[in-house]
């Protein structure tokens, strides 16, 4: 599949702005009061703000983003309009709990709204998965491993920027650095059976289902140029070097920031932690961008049984 | 609505005869030339006289070469139109989160309202046949009507009340009519062909069906025999004509 730049930034944006937000909701659940309110209001921005920058994104990849709104309307079927509404609800618990913590209310309705931020950030997220888990024409895609994946890809990308909020909230770092570790090495042990099951996976249909007839071979394609579906759907580039990228991958999103996180657990210079949490995100967010580009530019459609001889064609000619 | 309606009693569809079609293109290119000023066009291309013309088409047709299953039979070169099969329970639908992709509850016909599309492509995405293709020009997903514009039409002559394909194919391999109905003439033919579902195991129950191509006879990969020489008796011919012989068999 074409691994459109404006859905792979929005996927991993919106997928750490909701795990960020999810790890709020949870914090704030069971200690309301570890925060100070201004904490609790900064994390909701930036958690608020890498959410709404990604469904932004996730504009920009429509032909026709001015009617985006009539997205809102199809939830009893399409996984697409069930995010976008759950998206834009989970909006709703950011605000409430914003004027709570600004206002220093009591702690009971803060836990409520706290409860209801985490749920619709699992929800949005599960959604953004379930719309590529119930593609059938994409056997990478409609697997179990999907739905579990974005969740922990998501919370992976909200603990490393939780740990550098909580260095420039000068708050006790507690057991943030032991966090991501635990979720960066459940990550790279995931993808990696991800990566597994998809290589080993039978193809969803063959040639002569497609056809109903048995060997086939390519004599002539319907075109002689590129048409949307061998642009879509026929992008063949990431093949080739799949295997280094998944390897960069999880470094990026493994290796690294656990090591990372064990170095800063071992030190006691809030500087050279300060410097941990940094390249920690960075490699986080580029080892997400590898991951997930990954994800769709490795997605093989059915659609190319049609022209699967193509390749063959052209070296007769 | 992208939900499904509930399963129709007429089908419209087409029944695809992959016996006789010859791969000339017609259907394709007349699908785009009425379709281009129907209902539901323009189907505009990018860059059509340029080094990549690209542009959406509703029909599109693969050629293959096909084995033999046994090794005396001769391979065989099917031309093997694709488009949009109006399945039963298509994915195309109901993923479609603003209700432009839909299908007729009157009679199954899977079609995209082009006022409501967001052009997400999902779409496209969930089709397994490719029978979707984007217009970059219009920002929005188009695909075959089944010329729902067409087969309604009663300004139309009633045998013009066919689907352009049908309606320009030149040996007959393309046949329209209602797959719900068991006794319709396409469903007959169906029966009595053995008609079958592309890639059935996906589970969208297409309503259009191919028809196979008929196994070749045996021999046929064999020279052809050497024309029998003919035998002319010249002695009872007239004296002019066998003279012409004898000067011609010197």
């Amino acid at each position: 599949m074409h691994p459109a730049l404006s859905v792979i930034f929005f996927t991993v944006i919106s997928g750490t702005g909701y795990g960020l937000l999810f790890l709020l909701g949870a914090l704030l659940a069971f200690e309301p009061r570890l925060l100070s309110g201004n904490a609790a209001i900064a994390w909701l921005v930036l958690g608020a703000t890498f959410a709404a920058a990604g469904l932004l994104s996730s504009l920009l990849h429509l032909g026709q983003p001015q009617r985006a709104w009539r997205a809102f309307s199809q939830w009893r079927s399409s996984w697409l309009s069930r995010e976008g509404v759950s998206a834009t609800l989970s909006f709703v618990p950011m605000l409430a709990l914003a004027w709570l913590e600004w206002r220093g209310v009591d702690a009971q309705p803060l836990r409520a709204w706290a409860v209801l931020l985490a749920t619709f950030a699992v929800l949005t997220v599960a959604c953004t998965a379930k719309i590529y888990a119930t593609l059938k024409t994409i056997p990478a895609w409609h697997n179990a491993y999907v739905l579990p994946g974005y969740l922990l890809l998501g919370l992976l990308g909200g603990a490393a920027w939780m740990w550098i909020l909580h260095i420039v909230d000068a708050s006790p770092v507690g057991a943030t650095p032991i966090l991501l570790a635990v979720l960066a090495v459940a990550s790279a042990v995931f993808k990696y059976f991800y990566w597994r099951h998809i290589d080993a996976m039978p193809p969803a249909a063959s040639a002569e289902s497609a056809t109903g007839f048995g060997a086939v071979g390519g004599v002539e394609a319907p075109h002689t140029e590129e048409n949307y579906l061998t642009r879509e759907m026929g992008f063949v580039l990431a093949r080739k070097h799949a295997a280094r990228l998944r390897a960069i991958a999880l470094v990026l999103i493994g290796v690294l920031p656990t090591l990372l996180a064990l170095l800063a657990c071992m030190t006691q210079t809030r500087m050279l932690e300060a410097l941990c949490a940094t390249i920690a995100v960075i490699s986080v967010t580029l080892g997400l961008f590898v991951e997930r580009w990954l994800f769709f530019a490795e997605a093989r459609h059915v659609v190319m049984l049609y022209y699967a001889a193509k390749a063959d064609t052209t070296q007769h000619a | 609505m992208t939900t499904l309606p509930p399963p129709s009693t007429k089908k419209l569809g087409l029944v695809i005869d992959l016996d006789i079609c010859v791969g000339c293109h017609a259907c394709a290119v007349a699908c785009k030339e009425w379709n281009d000023g129907g209902q539901f066009g323009p189907l505009p291309d990018e860059n059509p006289y340029g080094r990549e013309p690209l542009g959406v088409w509703f029909n599109r047709v693969h050629t293959y070469e096909v084995e033999p299953e046994e090794n005396n039979k001769p391979a065989m070169t099917v031309h093997f139109p694709r488009s949009c099969l109006h399945c039963e329970t298509p994915d195309c639908v109901t993923v479609c989160p603003t209700g432009a992709s839909y299908k007729r509850a009157e009679d199954g016909i899977v079609l995209v309202d082009e006022d409501k599309c967001i052009g997400c492509k999902l779409c496209s995405w969930a089709c397994p046949y490719g029978a979707r293709e984007y217009s970059e020009v219009r920002g929005t997903m188009q695909k075959c009507t089944l010329c729902v514009d067409r087969i309604y039409n009663e300004t139309l002559d009633e045998y013009d009340r066919q689907p352009a394909c049908v309606m320009a194919c030149p040996t007959r391999a393309r046949h329209f009519g209602d797959l719900g109905d068991p006794q319709s003439k396409v469903s007959k033919l169906v029966a009595e062909r053995g008609g079958y579902d592309l890639m059935p195991e996906m589970g969208y129950k297409p309503v259009n069906k191919y028809l196979p191509p008929r196994p070749r006879r045996d021999g046929c990969a064999a020279p052809a025999a050497t024309a029998q020489e003919e035998n002319v008796d010249f002695s009872t011919a007239s004296p002019l004509l066998r003279w012409i012989d004898k000067v011609l068999s010197r």
